[in-house]
């Protein structure tokens, strides 16, 4: 999504890398070129003009036009300055910004107050959350405090019985609305507070671990609607109050954010439609203009496209170097350290067979869309601008895993040209689709075997040798010792982009 | 009658008037114009919405206009600005295509989260109050409570829906609602569709698909294809038109949630870079709060002194 962001970051510095001596005229050149990128990326014109001059400020302080390498003394400085800008780990009161999570409180329920503009995406985030909190194990109980907008009961009822059934985790998801107290716009306002409290007796007398009460989208103009929120404050206090906030929202509107945060003293900021091709505007505003912390980040139209946001991370994003700590991290979601040391050991000893390679797969897919996880990775990020992952193939490929015997799964050398029909006709592809896979399955478990024992410059290698002999053919990078032991440590923004070059 | 349009608007715009043009105003009366005001000026432009783009060129003629000593004072940059923007806009089609005969059908598209079955719930009473039969088709299978969100419309405006299997094929419902408004013989058949981003490659296959699949079953329809779009996005609102445009094939824009912000200066961005003529504006949330968009009028409305 930062792609334009990006290129007007990285051709600023690129200039600056190709001269010999720099002087604070040329960085003042190289930034009047970011500011126009940054103001079409809709991001706050105060914001865009303070975040130059402190660049600019920064440079000359550290001396870039001295330094032997100006455009690496300058990611850094832009990096640093755009980490403060996305959150500088301080509240207003200069107390350290805990990372993102839900509080857990005793006697329970904790409970949290969505807010924001019609259509910015309450609802859904409600859902998100929930399947968040699922994920890690705490029950929810999701509240409808939304009586205007028709039908957004019901809306809410069954994103409950999705996350409830579909999302895994082993906690519940509960349900609470009072469906018959709804009305048309601006009739049922004050409702809303009795809904909320006897949501919370139920979720007490369930012994839910978290409440989440989805309210009304509402104008920060309206004051009788912003009343009701109020109301909601003052009788239920809740732990958090966060504001739901569309990426995709212009100048103006980052202002309705602050008022809302000024008339309700919220406590973060969710950012959703993350996945558009947003320049990113909202998020390098928001923190800034409203002085609330962007927590989460929505990612997609599914329950779990839901993400802690960091701000370095997303720094390390907008600046093209990916982001493989949260890779990690997904990574680490889905696998336990010891199923990641099992799948080793087998790869090792070259036993992996096409069940675990399906497990492996599917694993992977969980993670979220290929495209998405491909992005993380450093320097792909702009390599995938235009590319079309397919997810098709990866339905392709395990529909074939499926339509094999248990015995082919475990030997694929057994695959002859007769079952290589039947599979392929299980399975609604080609012969040769089958062939390729059978194909690709012994260069990977191959190269895997051998790459147990590397250290990682040559995994590096064996893989682009892989990939050489065609292997792969660009099919599944690196699934082979995927969601090992990773350190989750985050390497700073200055080793990860000298390795980049490295390269 | 064009008194109340004009009043409505006006107060619809109420916030758009107050910020942008009175603080544009504040910032222009009284003063003698110079390179700093004209900083300024800029500075507000770009504040509101209005865009990179449309700012420097208003910008670049306000220089010009300045050096040739054609202006002057503050009030004359105003005079400018509002006869600039009046001329953006020149006499273009903004009505609704209607079929001559036949029901015409109308499909209604966006990002998540714009509006649109609020707008298609105003669209419909007004047509029906214009004494046109309507009847919605709803397509948005998707998104949890949005079929019931349609009912709940269609119910209030007393028209009918045609509905299909939540999760299920939007093109069916589309063929469906085309084969009902043909044997009830209806004016009007909208088609609610579900939020997508303009991102999502498949999703705006399926719309292209549903689109082929109306045209398959009445002649000429879609007649109209409204893309909605929030009054309060960013620049992206521009990224929106240009890919719906080429996978719907967009005629026209509803522009949503006017009344949402303090400035909509989006709408001058939308006419400075896309060629797709905005037929109505949202400023309110009943249904009644439509209007067809007239850029004169808009503009009069925007720039309307407080009596």
């Amino acid at each position: 999504m930062f792609d334009r962001l990006s290129e007007g970051f990285n051709s600023a510095i690129r200039k600056l890398s190709g001269q010999g001596t720099i002087t604070e005229a040329n960085v003042r050149e190289a930034m009047a070129e970011v500011r126009t990128a940054l103001l079409e990326a809709d991001v706050n014109l105060k914001v865009v003009d303070q975040f130059c001059e402190q660049v600019i400020a920064d440079a000359a302080g550290a001396e870039v036009t001295k330094s032997l390498k100006p455009g690496q003394e300058m990611i850094g400085i832009v990096h640093r300055r755009l980490v403060d800008l996305l959150g500088d780990g301080r509240t207003e009161d200069g107390q350290p910004t805990p990372p993102p999570g839900i509080m857990k409180v005793s006697p329970g329920p904790t409970i949290i107050m969505m807010s924001g503009l019609q259509g910015s995406g309450k609802t859904t985030t409600c859902g998100k959350l929930a399947a968040y909190l699922k994920k890690r194990g705490r029950s929810v109980m999701l509240a409808a405090a939304d009586l205007q907008r028709p039908a957004a009961v019901e809306q809410l009822n069954i994103i409950a019985d999705q996350a409830n059934t579909d999302m895994p985790g082993g906690a519940q998801v509960h349900f609470y609305g009072e469906p018959e107290k709804c009305a048309e716009y601006g009739k049922a306002v004050g409702v809303a507070v009795a809904v909320c409290q006897s949501a919370l007796k139920e979720a007490r007398r369930l012994g839910v671990d978290v409440l989440i009460l989805d309210t009304a989208g509402r104008l920060h103009v309206n004051d009788e609607l912003m009343g009701e929120l109020h109301g909601v404050r003052r009788a239920l206090n809740p732990h958090h109050i966060f504001l739901v906030v569309d990426a995709m929202t212009g100048q103006d509107a980052v202002n309705s954010a602050k008022i809302f945060h000024e008339k309700l003293e919220v406590d973060g900021i969710i950012l959703t439609k993350f996945d558009s091709d947003t320049r990113g505007g909202a998020a390098l505003s928001v923190k800034e203009v409203t002085g609330a912390p962007i927590r989460y980040i929505g990612i997609g139209e599914k329950l779990d496209a839901l993400e802690e946001f960091h701000a370095d991370r997303m720094a390390g994003r907008i600046l093209g170097m990916g982001d493989v700590v949260s890779l990690v991290e997904k990574a680490q979601e889905e696998v336990s350290e010891a199923e990641a040391e099992a799948m080793q050991a087998k790869m090792a000893k070259g036993e992996m067979t096409m069940e675990d390679f399906l497990k492996q797969l599917r694993t992977l897919r969980r993670m979220g869309p290929m495209k998405q996880i491909l992005g993380l990775l450093p320097g792909l990020g702009p390599m995938l601008k235009d590319a079309n992952v397919d997810e098709g193939m990866f339905d392709k490929t395990e529909a074939m895993i499926q339509s094999m015997t248990p015995q082919e799964r475990k030997s694929p050398k057994v695959i002859n040209p007769s079952r290589r029909r039947r599979i392929a006709q299980g399975s609604g592809t080609e012969t040769n689709d089958v062939g390729q896979l059978v194909k690709q399955f012994s260069a990977i478990s191959k190269v895997s075997k051998q790459m147990a024992g590397m250290n990682a410059k040559s995994k590096v290698e064996a893989v682009k040798e892989m990939q050489r002999s065609g292997g792969m053919d660009g099919m599944m990078p690196g699934l082979g010792g995927f969601g090992g032991k990773g350190s989750t440590k985050s390497k700073s923004p200055k080793t990860k982009s000298r390795r980049k070059k490295s390269r | 009658m064009i008194k109340s349009v004009f009043s409505k608007l006006k107060k619809g715009l109420g916030r758009t008037r107050e910020s942008f043009v009175g603080q544009l105003r504040s910032l222009l009366t009284g003063r003698k114009l110079d390179e700093a005001l004209i900083g300024e000026l800029e500075q507000r432009l770009i504040e509101s919405d209005v865009g990179v783009q449309a700012t420097a060129r208003l910008i670049d003629g306000v220089r010009t206009d300045f050096r040739a000593g054609k202006l002057t004072k503050g009030e004359d940059v105003l005079d400018y600005l509002k006869r600039e923007l009046k001329s953006m806009w020149p006499h273009a089609d903004r009505a609704l295509h209607l079929a001559e005969q036949g029901p015409t059908v109308i499909l209604v598209t966006g990002v998540n989260g714009v509006g649109k079955t609020t707008s298609i719930a105003k669209l419909c009473g007004a047509m029906r109050d214009e004494g046109k039969t309507v009847m919605l088709g709803a397509c948005d299978t998707f998104r949890a409570g949005a079929v019931r969100q349609l009912e709940i419309w269609a119910e209030r405006l007393g028209v009918e829906v045609v509905k299909g299997m939540q999760g299920g094929d939007p093109a069916a419902v589309a063929f469906d609602a085309c084969a009902a408004a043909k044997a009830r013989g209806v004016d009007v058949l909208i088609l609610d569709t579900a939020g997508r981003l303009h991102t999502q490659d498949p999703l705006m296959r399926q719309l292209s698909k549903l689109r082929s699949v109306v045209a398959k079953q009445i002649e000429g329809a879609p007649h109209e294809v409204l893309l909605v779009l929030d009054a309060t996005s960013g620049q992206n609102a521009l990224r929106q038109a240009e890919e719906f445009g080429k996978s719907a094939g967009v005629t026209g824009i509803f522009l949503s949630k006017l009344d949402g912000t303090a400035k909509g200066g989006i709408v001058i961005a939308v006419r400075e870079s896309c060629d797709l003529p905005v037929k109505f504006v949202g400023v309110g949330e009943t249904p009644a709060d439509v209007q067809p968009f007239d850029p004169d009028q808009f503009i009069d409305a925007m720039f309307a002194e407080d009596e």
